[in-house]
Order: structure tokens, then sequence, then C-alpha cells
């Protein structure tokens, strides 16, 4: 490939500059050197990641449980498939990817601008879909209860063992507890907007439901969550002190916390990638079209930021595997 | 000129491409594959997997093992490590495969013994 990278001056001189170490032009290895570090910088996050998990081995949540959404297929329970899907486009678009590399080599102009637009299209893709996952985990779906040490109690049908939400069943009691605005009360205070059910409304509809019992955190040696006796239930009920919907840096309805905020952190710093990756791809697409790579002689920047694309695309497999298999 | 150098043969040399455009889609299909198991294997969750092996339930180790699979092909194929010289390799390959398998062994080790801290310790951590 360096064949057609023609540089201006051919330097013999060792110190005159355009030597290549290990056969590699500056950029390459510039950009080769920063992935490297990109790649230790997430493998970082994603070990510190499994060092919450095993320290929290038995009470972890069950991504199957957590990632249920599909576009389109409203209470359709479909885990994983479209993050399946999310990982095929991304996968794709880095073919498209090297495929413009390749026509790239072949000094093909119109190839390379085909392909770099699938390429963007696939990442833009790619980014929404992260976007709508976010969304679905922040919205939450069944709804929970906390207890002061900040265990999750969630409820589930006594007869199917499906997952029940909360307006399914609580009680409606009139309060006057309204949210606190710096507006409204201590001006120097205030507070996120309050939760749609009280605790005591969801104890008021747990006790009154017969069929209704909870489900804690703990996982037994099968991997599935412990479910409660109706007995057990009702006693646990009274360390409740929140009601958590959705999930934030702070509460999260789907148990531990840390799941969301690094849930939040990785996929959050991975997006952040793909974007910047996005647009970087954007830039190179316009040179190639305004012939800027024509005119130099060689697409080495394709080749460039097709390295920092694949790099993205090697980043999921990995989120991918610790994040939704394991 | 490009073709020449590209090194068309994956799997030791089991399998030659004709052109570096076939090559790719091969690899795609290949990745395909491997990603298609992942799911199944993920939304199945065959029981005799269950068990486990090294500290880890075997699914995952498989899960583990395919993704590093996955990982070797995206580089080597679609970002033309395999073209690069031995030295290169080395220089980028080395400090990752050094570093991050020790990163995970001493932190997941110590994230053990604090599960077992907690665990067994007198102090309830659910109040």
């Amino acid at each position: 490939m360096e064949v057609t990278a023609t540089n201006s001056n051919e330097e013999t001189n060792v110190w005159g500059g355009g030597n290549k170490p290990l056969n590699a032009s500056y950029g390459k290895m510039m950009m080769w050197f920063f992935i490297v570090s990109d790649a230790l910088t997430f493998s970082g996050f994603l070990v510190a990641y499994g060092f919450s998990r095993f320290k929290n081995i038995d009470s972890w949540p069950i991504a199957d449980e957590v990632f249920t959404h599909f576009p389109f297929l409203h209470g359709v329970d479909a885990p994983m498939y479209y993050v399946a899907l999310m990982t095929f486009i991304l996968i794709f678009s880095s073919v498209t990817m090297v495929l413009a590399v390749d026509a790239g080599h072949h000094m093909n102009k119109a190839k390379v601008t085909f392909y770099m637009l699938l390429t963007i299209i696939g990442g833009a893709i790619f980014v929404g879909s992260q976007a709508w996952e976010w969304k679905n985990f922040i919205k939450g779906e069944y709804g929970a209860l906390e207890t002061r040490g900040g265990q999750i109690l969630q409820f589930v049908d006594a007869d199917t063992g499906k997952r029940v939400a909360l307006e399914s069943f609580a009680a409606t009691i009139a309060s006057d507890r309204a949210t606190h605005e710096s507006s409204n009360g201590l001006w120097f205070m205030s507070e996120s907007s309050l939760p749609n059910f009280s605790v005591e409304e969801i104890k008021a509809g747990f006790t009154t439901s017969e069929n209704l019992v909870i489900r804690g955190e703990k996982i037994d040696d099968k991997g599935h969550k412990i479910i409660l006796s109706r007995e057990a239930s009702l006693a646990k009920i009274n360390d409740a002190v929140g009601v958590v919907e959705g999930a934030n840096l702070i509460h999260n309805e789907y148990g531990n916390r840390l799941f969301a905020d690094f849930f939040f952190f990785i996929t959050g710093f991975h997006g952040f990638h793909v974007f910047s990756g996005v647009v970087i791809n954007i830039i190179i697409f316009f040179n190639v079209i305004r012939g800027t790579y024509e005119r130099r002689g060689h697409y080495e920047m394709v080749e460039k930021v097709g390295l920092y694309w694949h790099f993205v695309d090697l980043v999921w497999v990995f989120v991918f595997t610790f994040f939704y298999l394991v | 000129m490009a073709q020449a150098e590209h090194k068309l043969a994956i799997f030791r040399g089991l399998l030659k491409f004709k052109s570096n455009v076939q090559k790719i889609w091969g690899v795609l299909i290949f990745l395909s594959i491997v990603t298609t198991i992942e799911v199944v294997l993920g939304i199945v969750k065959p029981t005799s997997l269950m068990n486990m092996f090294f500290g880890m339930k075997i699914l995952n180790w498989i899960f583990i093992i395919l993704t590093i699979v996955k990982a070797y092909y995206i580089a080597w194929d679609f970002m033309h490590i395999r073209d690069e010289k031995s030295s290169f390799k080395g220089s980028i390959v080395l400090p990752l495969i050094i570093l991050i398998p020790y990163l995970a062994f001493i932190l997941l080790v110590e994230a053990d013994y604090i599960f077992d801290v907690m665990n067994q310790g007198f102090i309830s951590w659910n109040f």
C-alpha cells in the first residue's frame, strides 16, 4: 500500500525524514499507537465492571431481563435480539469501511465514496439504536421498591412468575406531598420529580393483592433471582423506603446501582467513540468527493480513519459480550 | 500492487481467497456465524453449559473465547495486521496481551476476596 504513497521529496538520508520504521507510515503508526492506548482505557473500564460484578456475584442484575425491547414490538419479550442486530449493523459497517480502503488502494474514487457513505449510514443507525436503548433503560418498565441499604425489591405474580408493573396494583392514597422546587420551598434546595407512586400506595396495594410476591436481588445457584414466599414478602416490604422507576446514576430499578452506572459509562464512552468516528468519516467522505486524495495520489487517510472505525467495532464486540452475554 | 501485498489465506492457510475483496466477505460470513452462535447460546442457555469451570460458568468461557476469536479476525483482516511486519505486529499486540490479562487477573481475584469478606463477615450489608 505504500507504493502509491509518493512523497514529494524521496529522501535516502536517514536524518532527512521520509523513512518508514517498521514499514508503516507515520500517520498510520500513530493511529495504531493511539488505538493501543484507547484499548487499554476500555479494558480498564471493562475490568472495573468485572470487579464490581465479581464483588456482587450473587446479586448482579441479569442482562436478559433488562434489555428486552425491540422496536415496534410492544410488550414482546425479546431479550438481546436488538443488541444482536446492532452488533450485525456495526460489523457490516466495518466491512463497508474495509471495502472503501480496498477501493482506495485501486484509486477508485466512485467506489470509495459509495462505501464511505454506507459506513456513515451504518454508524448513524448504530448510534441511534444506542440512544433508543438508553431511552428504554432510563424509562424503565415495571418499577421497583428500594430498601434503606439500596437493595431493589421487584414484584412478580406468584402463579405465573412474570414481573408485575407498579401501576397495575398500586392503591391510590391522597397526599399533599409535592415536588420540592427551589421556587416553592427552601431556595437553596430542590429535588428531581417524584415517582408516580408513594411507598405507602405500593404497600397498601401489595397487601390487598394476594397473588403478588417479592423478588430480591439475590441469585440462586441456577442463575435465577430468588422469589420470596408471600409471608416473607409481606415482612420484606416494610424495609422499603423509596419507589424507583427506571434508572439513573443514583437509583436503578433493575438491581445493583453500579450496573446502571457502568452501563451509562461504558456504553456512553463507546457511543461517543462511534459518534466521533461518524464525524471523522463524514469529513473524510467530503474530502474524497472533492478529490483531495485523488490529487494527493493515495487514499491513506481513508485507511487511517478505517483503523479507528474498526477499533470502535472491536470494542463493541467486547462490550456486547461482557454487558449482554456473560 | 495492493493485491500482491495482502496475505489472502486465513485459518492457517486452510482457506485461500482469490482477491482481497473476496477475503473481506469471507471474514464477514465467519464473524456473522460466530455472532449467531453467541446469540443463540445466550438465548437458549443450555443447562449442560451452566456448570462452573475455573471460577466461571462454561458458557461464559465459551462467550469470552468466541469474542477473542472475533477480535482476532477483525484486527488481522479488517485492520490488516496480517500484512504488517512482525515487529510492528508485536509492538501493537504484545502490550495488550500482556497488560489486559494481568489487570483482569489481579482485579478479579481482589473482587472475589471482597465478596468473601462481605459474605462471611459479621457486618450485614443488607440493612
